[in-house]
């Protein structure tokens, strides 16, 4: 008995090698090498120390450029989870042939390429775009809204192609609930609107954890939308650690930012890691 | 409210419920059947039947999760049809007890009295009261996982009795405790019942809990009401073949009906003998094929046994089961009849193949149906 036990255990971590391989030989060799390149001190490497570190941290525009991208973030992922939230809930509620209808629309994006679908937010927010386009032809402006290349922009293009990370998990949190919790709300004297206070949300917030930690670590990292709806004019740490390193072919400063983006969204999910806990063990039955 | 007694004149009585022709379609099937039920205040009424026969669903109809297709639910004289269930003063237990995990005991008592805008105070004591009133006082800052079964479903008790409802909904709320809590929890809930006078519907497709528990019983089949009557007329005058076959155990024997009238009947088996039954249901005439239900503990196993009520067999098995003894026994037409005694005589437990004669233990105690 303790011998087949044994062996199934074995067994398993055998089959776990290639990905554990896999994962030090792309993952933290990479990133280890990363770290040693931004301490050297010039792009030639002749010496070592904290340089680049000193160079961004004293650097304002570096720090607006960090301090907007974690910005844009929280601001993608409110927006999502407002969106995002109702959507799921309505998922939960609907009969079951209805069910499948949201949930392809929900799925829909992840179906397409994340350049065709930014894309076609370029076409929606252009000058001669379709917003723009009904707009004046309600005649509620004269002269075209500028949305391409601002933060509305780029905040709205990033809601809807992240949006599957923030429904999926709210789905998944309101499909665990109880379905008589909300009834033994109602006939206790409560409204849907306290019912949904006081139990509904409550216990949804794991996957309202969830989702923001999805939805804000792809958000900030989105370096596709991010560029072509924010165009030249907005600069946020994917390109700038582009161009730093593939441009201005200044390695050491590109790693040494990288590690500070990457210290910064750690520090962001730990914190959404102890709210998570916090949650977990505040709604578990 | 605690020390009030049934017989007190002071004791809060609850409100009448009225079920008017409740009728309940799913699409094209019929969950619920035009189910007529007059219940009196105070009353504790079981809805008794097999899975499906529609007792959640009339529950739901109840708490006004659910609107009926046709019917009218009147609760206390007034018609309840068109109001929410937060607006329709009704208490539930449900099945799995549904307290609200992310909150102590006591909050999820006071749950529906800050819904009803009770104050903190108010709600701290009444709180505490209602706890104190099903044993578990010293357990409000607990959270429900660390709870039992049996406290868990106390506390869902309290939390639908602390808003003092007209009418208490009670959904196979013993079906997932083990036998002895069971019982426990029964008598507590009766207890509670009496004490607060409220008007209660249990819904169970455990017989002995039915009829243990309830002032009268309802039996459904498939969305029909069969019968609505005490607890013992359900066991001793069944208005139908199946009430009969539901509750208690029932040896179906076919024959023809040879004379009946108001006071009784009486009927050739084909297993031959002549037997006396209960005065036939509807309209059966001399000369009508007929199913006698005959209980286990109706019959004897009597070697002495003479006269026309006799019936001819052979032992197939016998179970000692304690207190009683049960035999198989092949009659005449080769219907099984089972026989239950108590074993008073302890010698008392024939081998197979033994030749016997079987007889009531008394006259007119079989029912008569018209053959099915
Ligand atoms: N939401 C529903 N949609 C369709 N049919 C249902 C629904 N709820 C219950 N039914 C059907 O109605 C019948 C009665 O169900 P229910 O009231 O749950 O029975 P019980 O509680 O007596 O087991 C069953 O045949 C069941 O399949
Ligand atoms: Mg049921």
């Amino acid at each position: 008995m303790a011998a087949t036990l044994r062996n199934v255990t074995t067994y398993d971590l055998r089959l776990a090698a290639p990905l554990a391989l896999g994962f030090v030989v792309f993952f933290i060799t990479p990133l280890v090498i990363l770290l040693a390149l931004s301490f050297q001190a010039d792009p030639q490497g002749t010496h070592y120390g904290l340089t680049q570190y000193v160079n961004f941290l004293g650097d304002r525009f570096s720090l607006g450029v960090l301090g907007s991208t974690l910005w844009l973030g929280v601001k993608v992922t409110l927006l999502t989870l407002l969106l995002g939230y109702p959507v799921a809930w309505l998922h939960q509620r609907a009969p079951s042939w209805a069910k499948g209808i949201i949930m392809l629309l929900v799925l829909l994006p992840l179906l397409t390429s994340v350049v065709v679908r930014t894309f076609a937010w370029v076409v929606i927010l252009g000058r001669q775009g379709i917003v723009n386009a009904a707009l004046a032809s309600l005649g509620l402006i004269d002269t075209p809204l500028k949305l391409l290349y601002t933060d509305t922009g780029v905040v709205m293009a990033l809601a809807q192609v992240q949006m599957p990370l923030m429904v999926l998990p709210l789905i998944t949190a309101l499909g665990r609930i109880d379905p008589n919790l909300a009834d033994a709300s109602s006939v206790l004297g409560a409204g849907h609107w306290r019912t949904f206070r006081k139990v509904t949300l409550p216990l949804s917030l794991p996957g309202i954890i969830a989702g923001c930690l999805l939805t804000y670590a792809a958000a900030i990292t989105a370096f596709i939308t991010q560029s072509l709806i924010g165009g030249g004019q907005m600069l946020f740490m994917p390109m700038y650690i582009y161009q730093q390193a593939s441009t201005l072919q200044n390695w050491p400063f590109a790693a040494a930012i990288s590690i500070v983006f990457l210290v910064a969204v750690l520090v962001v999910v730990s914190i959404f890691n102890v709210l998570g806990r916090l949650s977990r063990g505040y709604t578990n039955a | 409210m605690v020390s009030a007694s049934p017989s007190n004149p002071a004791a809060p009585r609850g409100r009448t419920l009225l079920l008017d022709g409740i009728t309940q379609r799913y699409g094209g099937s019929v969950a619920v059947n035009d189910v007529t039920l007059d219940i009196r205040g105070g009353e504790l009424v079981a809805l008794l039947g097999p899975s499906g026969c529609g007792k959640t669903t009339l529950l739901r109809i109840i708490a006004g999760f659910l609107a009926q297709t046709k019917g009218h639910v009147i609760v206390g004289g007034e018609t309840v049809d068109g109001l929410p269930p937060n607006r329709r003063s009704v208490g539930i237990v449900f099945q799995n007890y549904a307290l609200f995990p992310h909150m102590t005991v006591a909050e999820n008592v006071a749950y529906g009295l800050d819904a009803r805008g009770a104050d903190r105070a108010t709600q701290r004591s009444e709180a505490q009261r209602m706890l104190d009133l099903v044993k578990l006082g010293h357990l409000g800052d607990r959270y429900p996982r660390q709870l039992s079964g049996g406290q868990q479903q106390r506390v869902a008790l309290a939390r639908a009795l602390a808003v003092n409802p007209s009418i208490l909904l009670l959904d196979e709320p013993f079906a997932a405790l083990d036998k002895n809590l069971r019982l426990d929890m029964q008598i507590e809930v009766k207890r509670i019942q009496r004490l607060s006078g409220i008007t209660t519907i249990l819904v169970t497709h455990d017989q002995e809990e039915a009829l243990s528990m309830a002032d009268r019983v309802a039996v459904l089949s498939q969305g029909r009401l069969e019968q609505f009557s005490p607890p013992t007329e359900i066991y001793d005058a069944p208005d139908s073949l199946f009430v009969n076959t539901f509750v208690g155990s029932a040896n179906l024997l076919g024959g023809v009906l040879v004379d009946a009238d108001r006071s009784g009947g009486k009927v050739r088996l084909d297993a031959g003998g002549l037997i006396g039954t209960r005065a036939p249901k509807g309209d059966l005439r001399p000369g009508s094929r007929v199913t006698v239900c005959l209980r286990p503990e109706h019959l004897r196993v009597d070697p002495g046994a003479e006269g026309v009520e006799t019936l001819n067999g052979v032992v197939e098995m016998g179970l000692p089961l304690g207190a009683t003894v049960v035999h198989e026994i092949r009659v005449g037409d080769g219907t099984a009849v089972k026989v239950s005694e108590a074993r008073i005589d302890r010698t008392l437990l024939l081998a197979p193949g033994t030749p016997v004669r079987l007889a009531p233990i008394a006259p007119g105690l079989a029912s008569v149906f018209a053959a099915a």
